[in-house]
């Protein structure tokens, strides 16, 4: 997963959504956690985020 | 006032006729079907997409369409900025980011505890009662205290903030002075205020401001008064008419006010449904270039009636749009704006929002409408209950 910091304004939907896949700077805006890399059990809450971005920031990549 | 009738919504809307203002819904819905860019030639020019994607559109694109005026008035009062949601880029980065880190969701959580004090208080005041006024009684209340102590300020003058609020964003549409009458008082105001915390800095907003710096200068005075002025206005009435709305939904519909009160962790997804369904706030933009945008060609010198309202009742991105749908999973709605002007306080209006419905529902459960009374909304750049008599 990954959060394309060009385009995050910083609503922190994904941050509420899914704390264990991102995080928030100290502007409010947001980033992944680590390398982004999804365990199993997360897979529907990173898509929830990317769901439910207004600015379209999150990208999930299957590998 | 009475204004002359409008015939064709898509050709002469007014955002001031009374239909709008009592229920825009299904005047937006008819419009995104026959005419998805509105035009009127009232308030000398202004557009009006109603659509999200094109919503999106005008919200993201900065070069032809300035925030330099945000709100649509008969006639403009000369430009007087509130850095940063009048500011274009360059200047606007710099300006929100010196006001981020107040508002970002740990910093928020810190309000927290106060705000449910402040909510429980007032429902202390009326929960004997047969009834209250939700809208006068409680929802005004909670911003308006909860941002007077951000800012430092008493937490008792909500009446002086309200009064300076409604003569800006809604007597100033047609009456110039009104504007200019709460500008010069609030500037007083605010002078007088940031005067005491250079003599004695203190642990507040308006001190932070008066001490910070962009780029090594500190603020030049209209900067300075125009972001204070921002912060009341902005935190007051936008909040006050999200928390009335969702008491005007749940006074109605008995099903869902059962399930919050029984599944308070319910109440977070319910808020986002609710700031999607009834969003308070519409912006609006200069047109400073000629541009196109769906077919629509946009005038420079019209203004564009920028509603986020409209885009979040969009069936193209929310299925079900008109419904009102508590546990709705993905609601990527714009009730915050879309793009560099996405709103400073959104945290903050959350943590209100929901801290207002938790500390009312474990209190009082069971409310209605007062059949005996009306409901009436405000009217223009923030749409929210301002009567919202309740039984219980």
């Amino acid at each position: 997963v990954k959060v394309d910091r060009g385009r995050c304004q910083g609503h922190a939907r994904c941050a509420a959504l899914a704390p264990e896949l991102f995080r928030l700077d100290q502007l409010g805006n947001a980033q992944e956690i680590g390398d982004g890399t999804v365990p199993d059990a997360l897979i529907e809450k990173a898509y929830l985020a990317k769901a439910n971005c207004p600015e379209l920031a999150i990208e999930v990549t299957e590998t | 006032m009475s204004r002359p009738p409008v015939g064709d919504w898509s050709t002469d809307f007014d955002h001031l006729d009374p239909r709008w203002i009592e229920n825009p819904y299904p005047i937006w819905e008819t419009l995104r079907a026959q005419c998805p860019i509105a035009h009127t030639e009232r308030y000398r020019g202004v557009y009006f997409p109603s659509t999200y994607q094109d919503v999106r559109a005008v919200a993201y694109d900065t070069e032809h369409f300035s925030s330099r005026r945000i709100i649509v008035r008969e006639t403009p009062p000369p430009r007087i900025p509130a850095p940063p949601i009048t500011s274009d880029p360059p200047a606007h980065r710099p300006a929100k980011n010196l006001l981020l880190p107040a508002f970002t969701p740990d910093a928020i959580k810190r309000h927290e505890p106060h705000a449910r004090e402040i909510c429980a208080g007032l429902i202390d005041r009326f929960a004997g009662k047969p009834g209250c006024d939700i809208a006068v009684d409680y929802a005004q209340e909670i911003p308006a205290r909860i941002i007077a102590h951000m800012l430092g300020l008493p937490d008792d003058e909500g009446d002086r903030f309200r009064k300076w609020i409604h003569e800006i964003l809604e007597l100033g549409i047609t009456e110039p002075a009104a504007v200019m009458r709460a500008i010069g008082e609030s500037s007083k105001y605010f002078q007088a205020e940031v005067e005491k915390r250079r003599a004695q800095p203190s642990d507040d907003l308006i001190s932070y401001l008066a001490h910070a710096t962009i780029d090594g200068a500190p603020l030049n005075e209209d900067h300075l008064l125009g972001t204070l002025r921002l912060i009341l206005i902005a935190g007051i009435d936008t909040t006050w008419s999200a928390i009335g709305a969702c008491f005007w939904h749940l006074a109605q519909h008995e099903e869902d006010r059962r399930r919050l009160a029984d599944d308070p962790a319910l109440i977070p997804t319910a808020v986002e449904e609710f700031l999607r369904a009834f969003s308070p706030v519409t912006m609006a933009r200069e047109v400073i270039k000629e541009t196109t945008i769906n077919g629509c060609p946009f005038k420079p010198g019209q203004m564009v009636l920028l509603s986020f309202p409209a885009a979040n009742r969009d069936p193209a991105v929310f299925p079900d749009a008109e419904r009102v749908v508590i546990d709705r999973k993905e609601n990527r709605h714009a009730a915050f704006g879309l793009g560099i002007h996405r709103c400073i306080g959104s945290n903050l209006a959350r943590m209100e929002i929901t801290v207002a419905l938790q500390e009312w529902l474990a209190r009082i459960p069971e409310f209605r409408l007062d059949p005996a009374a009306t409901v009436t909304w405000s009217e223009g750049t923030v749409r929210g209950p301002r009567r919202l008599p309740v039984l219980f």
